[in-house]
């Protein structure tokens, strides 16, 4: 969101960015999935009552752009009804698919609920990207639901997540999208949080292949004009001073889970010692005002050195609470992207290993259901 | 996106995807687009609430004038407008085409 402008005071802002995880059920299995590792451990998905509730409580606090997402959201039979009510309450509604059971009948029914906007995501960086590179099915799905979602008047927004084993097929990935009448292709470099954290040492690319596949996106820029819109995105790694994460924690941002779980960010589950509210049994306006989970990174006051008396805290705000607690097993630490960090050589040596040719010799882990079961505590 | 050279006959409307409405919890008018916001300050969300694809450029200046009892508005809005345009929050309907031909 962009002119919305975090406080470093402390004051909550308004819940603006709802997103509705829907399910974390997926036909896919991406690397650099960013649903939890624990994800199959988290069944119980809200009802349809009980999101369309949900949403009148926080268009009640002001919030009104609201992203549809997942896992997959067009398992959820109930997406048509989410949007409807959403359309109704007064929300911009955003679907950010990968297509996968998508139709033309159900993309009519999204439409006439009052859907503003979708997103059309390239995911699973092994058979669907190899797939759509070589012109076989996968290009095939995405040219037909394009086609549907360019007849219903919709712009075209591709999104491609790009890492070490795609990064070189930057200008097929772009020339594919031109293809496919993209108006806005968004290449952004996997984060590593999550299952992307897992296969950090296998997805990061070298500065050699981001200096390529930045340069070729220039060529492209030049070539399209306003043709075609692409956004570049570098991972963090590679900057050393980090990202305001989420527009500040709890300043804007609020997450909800398949299971009703709020969250500032949707990555913010794995922060340990932090109790996250439910919408089941607390209302909203007492989660986003009220709670420890929401106030906890609110502000500054939480800041450690060096963050507490540098003078770009309120530019960064420390930068993210999850990549902290990843690389320097504290969440109240600085972001180690950030020179000024004890833990910065944590970033610096991945980015050193990401230089050589065999940057990591251990297998990719897909997100699949047993690898999540697998690598969380089981409650049985 | 072409801007015309403006005439005060060219009915400007909010662009395709873009959706204006007044928001009670920020007490301001917002541009809502894909997965983006921004907030209007008074002036602009006055000016942008008229751009609905029928009125007219002078139409809408005359308006603005008689509500808020100014008579130098033009430079303004028009400068406002270009922005919009630029900024692709805004689209020219030429003034040729009938009324009625857009909904
Ligand atoms: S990142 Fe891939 S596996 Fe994860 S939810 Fe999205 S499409 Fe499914
Ligand atoms: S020390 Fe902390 S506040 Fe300062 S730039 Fe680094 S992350 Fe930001």
């Amino acid at each position: 969101m962009t002119s919305v402008t975090a406080n470093a005071t402390g004051q909550p802002g308004l819940p603006l960015w709802l997103l509705f995880e829907l399910t974390y059920r997926c036909p896919l299995q991406c690397v650099f999935c960013y649903n939890p590792i624990d994800f199959a451990r988290h069944s119980r998905e809200l009802e349809t009552a009980e999101w369309l509730r949900v949403l009148r409580e926080a268009r009640a606090l002001g919030s009104v752009q609201l992203g549809l997402s997942g896992g997959e959201p067009l398992l959820r039979e109930d997406l048509e009804a989410v949007v409807a009510e959403a359309h109704r309450l007064g929300f911009y509604t955003n679907l950010i698919t990968s297509g996968v059971g998508l139709n033309e009948a159900r993309l009519a029914a999204l439409k006439a609920a009052g859907l503003d906007h979708i997103q059309l995501s390239f995911q699973d960086s092994t058979r669907e990207l190899n797939d759509f590179l070589s012109h076989t099915r996968t290009f095939e799905l995405k040219r037909r639901v394009a086609g549907w979602i360019k007849q219903l008047g919709y712009p075209m927004v591709l999104n491609c997540v790009i890492h070490r084993l795609n990064i070189d097929h930057i200008d097929r990935i772009i020339e594919l999208a031109v293809d496919i009448g993209a108006e806005y292709l968004e290449l952004a470099n996997a984060q590593y949080y999550s299952w992307a954290h897992l296969n950090r040492d296998q997805l990061l690319p070298s500065r050699a292949q981001l200096l390529a596949a930045e340069q070729a996106t220039q060529r492209w820029r030049a070539r399209l004009g306003h043709r075609m819109r692409i956004l570049f995105v570098v991972p963090d790694y590679y900057e050393d001073r980090p990202k305001r994460c989420m527009n500040g924690w709890g300043s804007t941002f609020m997450t909800v889970t398949p299971d009703g779980t709020a969250l500032p960010c949707h990555t913010a589950r794995m922060l340990p010692g932090l109790v996250f509210p439910n919408v089941r049994d607390t209302p909203l306006r007492e989660i986003w005002f009220a709670s420890e989970g929401f106030n906890r990174f609110r502000g500054l006051g939480w800041m450690k050195e060096p963050c507490a008396s540098c003078p770009e805290r309120t530019l960064d705000l420390g930068g993210c609470r999850c990549q902290a607690y990843l690389l320097a097993h504290d969440a109240a630490a600085a972001d180690p992207v950030c020179a000024k960090s004890p833990h910065h050589g944590v970033v610096v040596a991945a980015v050193a290993r990401a230089q050589r040719a065999n940057a990591s010799e251990r297998p990719l882990v897909f997100r699949r259901r047993e690898e999540s079961l697998a690598r969380s505590p089981g409650d049985e | 996106m072409t801007v015309p050279a403006l005439d005060a006959s060219a009915r400007p409307a909010i662009a395709r995807g873009f959706r204006l409405q007044w928001e009670v919890a920020q007490g301001a008018f917002v541009l809502l687009y894909p997965e983006g916001m921004v907030k209007l300050n008074g002036s602009a969300g006055e000016i942008l609430q008229r751009c609905d694809g029928n009125r007219t450029l002078s139409w809408i200046v005359a308006d603005l004038e008689r509500v808020f009892a100014r008579r130098d508005l033009a430079a303004d809005v028009v400068a406002f407008l270009e922005l919009a345009a630029d900024k692709g929050w805004v689209e020219w309907r030429p003034s040729a085409e009938r009324p009625g031909a857009q909904s």
